[in-house]
């Protein structure tokens, strides 16, 4: 969760002519991984739960191409079903909190006043808490299910979203067009929706995908620690934890999760932040 | 600037009290009934009552919060009914290792981010600013269990020079409390730095543009001069704000780093709160993280204002 307050401080990224190769490699990885992802039930993959005794600890090789976990299962098709749940939960979360974020924001935005205090306060309550030990206790109450997963990950980003969605807002209702529409009588409702909306939604679309970063972190960090997707159903987080204990023998079934998940969440950070520099405020004409 | 404390202040007091209320609600939905958990399953339903009435959980629940709340202003956050022990005294216990990890993440990461910082922001876009930036931008994705993983392969089993989980207190051997302490610090001043350095980084480039420092440079100041007396301390307001913000965050301990590593700190004693059920730990220790947070950050936001002088004289 970190990650979140480091993403919204960063370094505007170098202008370029283009998007650059690194942009499009970043795309193509996501591509592959959501193919995989949506078509795993089509593809030749081992069944992602079934053990082998025999098969324990096999290092990458012709018969597993990534090799096997401690249990004999089969580490590709782990990787491609915890996939499933990474890029759904990283998705999700962020879309519901995208939803109610961009409301609440944009309504402080440009109604100040009480609205803006109340909302922007409840927003510093909430980040007042350590998100982590608020999502596990959360968890723990709710139960372990991927949907209160996801709903506790979207409230705990609801505040960002907020803060994003609110600042854009700032900037677009002193702009020279939503002037024009409130003088020629348009609602507020009008305004938001027609003036204000199209143009918050090219940041948030930035700051989405940067969410969607941050949240796969976070749902491995809960997995990791026992109290995200439930078991026996894979997830990167949990295969990571579960590698921990052959680091020494077999550190393939720790880091080959572990580089995928890199490899993904890195990507994401990459097309979001070279969309944010290109539709960040502070740098509109 | 003392209206302007006043402000922040009078805003502090309402989110104050909207953190103790979210608090006591947040331990009071978790499952359980702290009577049952305090007397055991064989409790008999007199027994359980009358708990219920000495522990006031009888009352409605804005009674059982103002009572609570009462307490914790008089400085008593409770007692676990698991170890009898108070809450104040478990977080004195744990908070030191806290905030020892702190100390050691938040000097690494200033230590590495600085410099490298400096360094990248006197000739940006250079190999060497693309090389340093790239690296720090790709530090942003890594999870903290995976680096601590990392760190854990390379120097506790490959090289062996490091212990991973061999905690003692710093009081018994201070020695083998930094040995201990040195993988765990690593973990969190490597995910440190590069919030630091790219904050940093993009400031000074700023700086380095304005008309006093090519002042400056007509003076016949040197490059060093220049960099570290004139463009550093202007450039480092939204730094403080950053180790700020990470420092109030790592008050509530580094829950990840804690339990791979096997520390007790603040953050190992809330998860095992809630693993535990531990209605009062949790209660207490939550508050304290969330308002130390709040705190830090008021006076993070002062200190701002006081080295920033636009803010300072009312004009930003």
């Amino acid at each position: 969760m970190a990650a979140l307050d480091a993403v919204e401080t960063a370094a505007p990224a170098r202008r370029r002519h283009g998007l650059g190769v690194v942009f499009w490699t970043a795309v193509l990885w996501l591509a592959l991984v959501f193919a995989l992802a949506l078509l795993a039930d089509l593809l030749p993959l081992a069944d992602p739960a079934r053990q082998a005794l025999l098969a324990r600890r096999v290092p990458p090789g012709a018969a597993h191409l990534l090799g096997t976990d401690a249990l004999g299962r089969d580490i590709l098709a782990r990787v491609i079903y915890g996939a499933r749940a990474s890029l759904g939960i990283g998705l999700l979360a962020p879309l519901i909190a995208t939803l109610i974020g961009a409301t609440l924001g944009m309504l402080a935005g440009y109604f100040r006043g009480a609205i803006e205090i109340l909302t922007i306060g409840a927003t510093d309550v909430l980040l007042a808490f350590p998100p982590l030990v608020l999502a596990l206790a959360i968890v723990a109450y709710l139960g372990q299910s991927v949907p209160n997963v996801i709903a506790v990950l979207a409230v705990l980003t609801v505040p960002a979203v907020t803060r994003v969605a609110r600042a854009a807002t700032l900037v677009l209702r002193e702009r020279d067009f939503v002037t024009a529409a409130q003088a020629l009588g348009a609602s507020p409702a009008r305004v938001l929706l027609r003036e204000i909306l199209p143009n918050v939604m090219l940041p948030l679309g930035a700051y989405f995908l940067l969410l969607v970063a941050v949240i796969i972190v976070a749902e491995s960090i809960l997995s990791f620690l026992g109290l995200g997707v439930p078991p026996p159903a894979p997830s990167w987080g949990s295969m990571i934890a579960e590698g921990r204990d052959s680091l020494d023998v077999a550190p393939h079934i720790a880091f080959i999760p572990a580089g995928i998940m890199f490899l993904t969440v890195l990507a994401f950070n990459l097309v979001g932040d070279t969309l944010r520099a290109i539709t960040d405020p502070r740098h509109a004409p | 600037m003392l209206g302007l404390i006043g402000r922040k202040l009078v805003y502090l007091v309402p989110v104050l009290l909207a953190v103790t209320a979210l608090t006591f609600l947040i331990a009071g939905l978790l499952p359980g009934d702290l009577a049952i958990a305090m007397l055991g399953d064989q409790a008999t339903p007199e027994n359980v009552a009358a708990l219920h009435k000495k522990l006031g959980l009888d009352l409605p629940l804005w009674q059982q919060y103002l009572h609570w709340l009462g307490g914790v202003l008089g400085g008593d956050l409770g007692t676990s009914h698991r170890t009898g022990e108070t809450v104040l005294h478990a977080i004195a216990g744990r908070l030191p290792v806290s905030l020892e990890l702190l100390v050691m993440a938040e000097l690494g990461g200033i230590a590495l981010g600085v410099p490298l910082a400096i360094l990248c922001a006197v000739r940006p876009g250079s190999p060497f600013d693309r090389a340093v930036s790239g690296v720090a931008f790709a530090s942003l994705s890594v999870p903290p269990f995976m680096l601590a993983i990392l760190l854990i392969f390379v120097f506790a089993l490959r090289l062996g020079v490091l212990p991973a989980t061999a905690y003692v207190p710093f009081s018994q051997d201070a020695l083998g409390n930094l040995r201990a302490m040195a993988l765990p610090g690593a973990t969190l001043a490597l995910l440190e730095w590069p919030g630091v350095m790219r904050v940093l980084r993009s400031d000074m480039i700023s700086t380095l543009q304005e008309d006093y420092i090519a002042m400056a440079r007509a003076k016949g100041l040197t490059a060093r001069r220049i960099l570290l007396v004139h463009a550093l301390k202007p450039s480092s307001l939204t730094l403080i704000t950053v180790v700020g913000v990470n420092i109030g965050r790592l008050i509530g301990g580094a829950v990840i780093t804690e339990a791979i590593f096997a520390l007790p700190g603040m953050g190992r004693l809330l998860v095992e709160a809630i693993y535990l059920r531990d209605f009062v730990v949790l209660q207490g220790g939550v508050l304290f993280v969330a308002v130390g947070f709040v705190l830090i950050n008021f006076v993070v936001d002062l200190l701002y204002a006081a080295l920033d002088p636009r803010i300072r004289h009312g004009r930003a």
